[in-house]
């Protein structure tokens, strides 16, 4: 069998040249990409490098952009998913794209049905699901909603849909996030066999395992641009790992007033054998977790990050922390010495928790109020003894700390959702302040914020440090990450890989864990 | 020029004026088609009000819901079955008005409450809780009165009917105060928009509304019980329809078990028309007071042109969708 990657193996897909960029931000520049019949193709890079927006180029879901796609050797331009789907290029999502109500058969036929002078022919339909099914090893029943179906099946009936519409081009992104070790390896098993029937596959993954497990070659994209392209065979982990990172680190962190003796002091928070099942645990062939086993502590004035790829976890060892998941998170959690019950969102509060989530339009503030209400949204009881409420005490806070954020807004009377992004953020910081909380839980404080209110950031998470807050982070910037905590712990699908003192941290160690080799300096400093 | 022109767009940004404007729009009908001077007299204010206030009621409480980004479709038949309860409890029963005005107030809020733990306890969606609640009331109302309107003939075991007289609670209500200018009946509904305001401007529970409305998944990591507000809610908008189910009751002089039928479609009608976002988290209670007040005008204003029903109906479903597009357009 020749290699793929040969010359005389067919090129499926080349892309040349490709730019890309969303409302002044460039996203993607000069990215050149080739894709083989019969191979697998790892595209590789941390978040923000790129692979999804040049994936959904290829989907014909962003149809504008500069350069050049060649489909088996012609130029192409796909308008449309709809054309792209006619050219044989077939998407397996992170998401499943499967309408739940809908029966596995009208699934594999979405959007094409066999439907002759407009009736829908549901016997053929019938006969060729099966006989994809058939191919995927899927024993089921077609006529049942896919809702029904745990998710390793759902992932296969994706598969079955490339296949119903004759795809060459399949790409997958991240298909076993959600699958356990056999399901992995059925997956795999499919994918040699869509290799044989001469199928290129794209492939996103960030699990180290599994890229060398598959990989006939290897594009990394970082900063949106390619690095490179190796088979998989010459290019080393080490070496991929500096091919995703390759980043100088620059001195951009206010240098920060550490609260020591810090060794000595009691923890602030400590968690043991903390787990977040996931809601509809119990369907098997899935994982039943989405964080297994958490075990950190932190001390008063300290910063601890939270490092890790897509599905790591992060943010639901937050929400669980935070009570947001209920009864759903489990674990032994001591707040100061005494025991801490993960309750509800309400009893984090009062015991002096806050979380900032990673999405302050869709959980963290209510668009439509102004920003003094939003900025008292947590402490409403402060402000209203009894029930009333003390509208100038209200208004108070809120100039405080408007004042102290400088959050940049006509008056305390304007819409939030009104305001830009960075301003935005740090109203749902000070809602978070005026709870005078002992703990934060900071996930992605500074995304979609702008330079200069980033900075303003990282200087008041100094402040909040210096008056004794525990802050734990998530940020996906690896240089924010290193530049602020004092710590970092690192999650690889639920579970922690590695935990580096700041001293010896290093991005490639951060990312070698992340994409799930066990750290190698695990032991706690 | 411009100067103007952004005087007007501040101006017209302001949801109140946008509110004011339908109501404007109705009194210049009122005016320009004003019957010979009827529109001009008092009485025919006053009578709006008094006319207008059982929906008024019941519109308070689905403002409330509404804020919630809930709906309430249950408020016509929780009317009737406490207008019915409330017509058994003092004809029938001769209980004092007191215990009758409490027992039909507990119902009331009992329905709501219900309505809302379906809501809030078992995610039902609040168009088919609401709904069933609804159907289920109505079905109350005609199980507890036979199906018959509960009047001052009460059946006797024999057959015959005994005559009972009016209580006096009937025409204490039923009436006129401050010099033959207010109807007690536009009172209670005042006070409703009053308790509403209070809610909704100054307590802390009103905050929670807007928030739970505006965003629920932000007002729960914030530490708010959106739980017990969407139950709040609910049970207010069902005290309400018991107030309003009363009123009813002593203005007909008996409780009919089909008393308030579509009631709750012109109830969310008026919460519309004063400007209150079906989405949630935004609107008042005054603006909804300015909803009632534009309808009641409308139809006041129909009535005494002596329009018939049907361009009455036709009409009043125009100046719906007129008011809300008004009111969308402005928006940006």
């Amino acid at each position: 069998m020749a290699e793929p990657g040969d010359r005389m193996v067919d090129t499926l897909l080349s892309l040349r040249g490709i730019r890309k960029s969303f409302s002044g931000v460039t996203v993607l520049d000069d990215v050149s990409f080739d894709l083989a019949a019969g191979e697998v193709h790892i595209l590789a890079g941390e978040n923000g490098a790129g692979k999804s927006t040049l994936i959904k180029i290829i989907a014909g879901i962003h149809t504008e952009y500069e350069g050049e796609m060649k489909l088996n050797g012609r130029p192409v331009v796909i308008a449309s998913p709809h054309h792209a789907a006619e050219l044989g290029i077939s998407v397996i999502h992170q998401e499943m794209s499967l309408v739940d109500s809908m029966s596995a058969v009208d699934n594999l036929f979405l959007g094409r049905e066999l439907a002759p002078r407009g009736w829908l022919d549901k016997s053929s339909q019938r006969v060729k699901a099966g006989e994809f099914c058939a191919k995927l090893d899927l024993d089921i029943d077609l006529s049942r909603p896919v809702e029904d179906f745990p998710l390793s099946v759902k992932n296969r009936i994706e598969i079955a849909k490339a296949l119903a519409i004759d795809a060459k081009i399949i790409i997958m992104d991240e298909p076993t996030s959600a699958l356990s070790g056999p399901e992995v390896e059925k997956l795999f098993r499919i994918i040699a066999e869509l290799k044989k029937s001469g199928c290129g596959i794209i492939y996103i993954s960030h699990r180290m395992d599994e890229i060398y497990a598959i990989a006939d070659r290897i594009t990394v994209l970082r900063d949106g641009r390619t690095v490179g392209t190796a088979r998989a065979k010459e290019l080393g982990e080490d070496e991929l790992v500096r091919w995703m990172i390759g980043r100088e680190l620059k001195a951009q962190f206010p240098e920060r007033a550490r609260a020591d003796g810090a060794g000595g002091a009691k923890d602030r928070i400590k968690v043991e054998g903390f787990s977040v099942l996931k809601p509809d645990a119990g369907s098997h062939g899935a994982k039943r977790w989405l964080v297994k086993d958490a075990a950190f502590s932190v001390k008063p004035g300290e910063i601890v990050g939270f490092a890790g790829l897509q599905g790591s976890g992060n943010s639901d060892l937050f929400s669980g922390l935070f009570g947001a998941y209920g009864d759903r998170a489990q674990g032994k959690v001591t707040l100061d010495g005494a025991p801490f019950r993960v309750k509800s969102p309400e009893h984090s509060i009062r015991q002096g928790m806050a979380y900032l989530t990673n999405d302050r339009k869709g959980t963290g503030l209510v668009l439509g109020m102004d920003i003094v209400q939003n900025i008292t949204l947590a402490s409403l009881p402060a402000v209203s003894p009894a029930g009333w409420f003390r509208q100038a005490l209200e208004r108070e806070i809120a100039a405080r700390h408007m004042g102290a954020l400088r959050i940049k807004a006509s008056s305390g009377g304007q819409e939030v959702g009104t305001l830009s992004g960075g301003n935005q953020q740090k109203v749902a910081l000070a809602k978070w302040l005026e709870t005078e909380p002992k703990v934060m839980l900071l996930d992605e404080p500074t995304r979609g914020v702008d330079i200069g209110a980033k900075h303003e950031i990282y200087r008041h998470m100094n402040e909040w440090t210096a008056r004794g807050i525990s802050i734990l982070l998530i940020t996906s910037e690896m240089p924010e990450l290193l530049g602020l905590a004092d710590r970092i712990i690192v999650l690889h699908r639920g579970e922690m890989t590695a935990e580096f003192p700041r001293e010896t941290a290093t991005q490639e160690k951060i990312l070698r864990a992340a994409m799930g080799r066990i750290g190698t300096s695990k032991g706690r400093s | 020029m411009t100067k103007a022109r952004d005087f007007f767009g501040l101006v017209f940004s302001k949801p109140w004026v946008r509110a004011l404007s339908a109501l404007v729009f109705v009194a210049l009908l009122g005016i320009i088609f004003n019957a010979e001077g009827t529109f001009f007299k008092w009485s025919t204010h006053r009578d709006m009000l008094r006319q207008v206030s059982v929906y008024g009621m019941l519109a308070c409480g689905m403002t409330l819901v509404i804020i919630t980004s809930g709906i309430d479709l249950s408020v016509g038949s929780v009317l009737g079955l406490s207008a019915v309860l409330f017509s058994i409890a003092t004809l029938h029963l001769a209980w004092p008005a007191w215990l009758a005005i409490a027992v039909t107030l507990l119902a009331g809020i009992a329905c709501g409450t219900l309505s809302g733990a379906m809501i809030a306890r078992f995610r039902m969606q609040p168009f088919v809780a609401t709904l069933a609640m609804m159907v289920f009331a109505r079905g109350a109302a005609k199980y507890l009165s036979g199906g018959q309107k509960v009047s001052t003939a009460v059946a006797q075991a024999d057959g015959t009917y005994k005559y009972v007289d009016l209580p006096r609670i009937f025409s204490l209500i039923d009436h006129r105060i401050l010099g033959d200018n207010i109807a007690v009946v536009a009172l209670i509904f005042l006070g409703c928009v009053l308790l509403c305001w209070l809610l909704l401007a100054k307590l802390r529970w009103g905050r929670y509304l807007y928030a739970t409305g505006g965003n629920e998944e932000a007002a729960r990591l914030s530490g708010i019980p959106t739980g017990a507000v969407k139950l709040l809610a609910y049970g207010l908008s069902g005290m309400f329809c018991a107030l309003a189910g009363i009123c009813q009751a002593v203005q007909e002089q008996q409780g009919d078990p089909e008393a308030g039928t579509s009631y709750e479609l012109t109830a969310i009608a008026m919460v519309v028309i004063g400007g209150t976002s079906l989405s949630g988290g935004r609107g008042g209670i005054l603006f909804t007071l300015l909803g009632v007040v534009t309808i009641g005008y409308l139809e006041k204003i129909l009535s005494i042109n002596a329009v018939g029903e049907a361009s009455r109906l036709m009409l009043t479903g125009i100046i719906i969708v007129a008011a809300v597009l008004f009111q969308k357009t402005k928006k940006a």
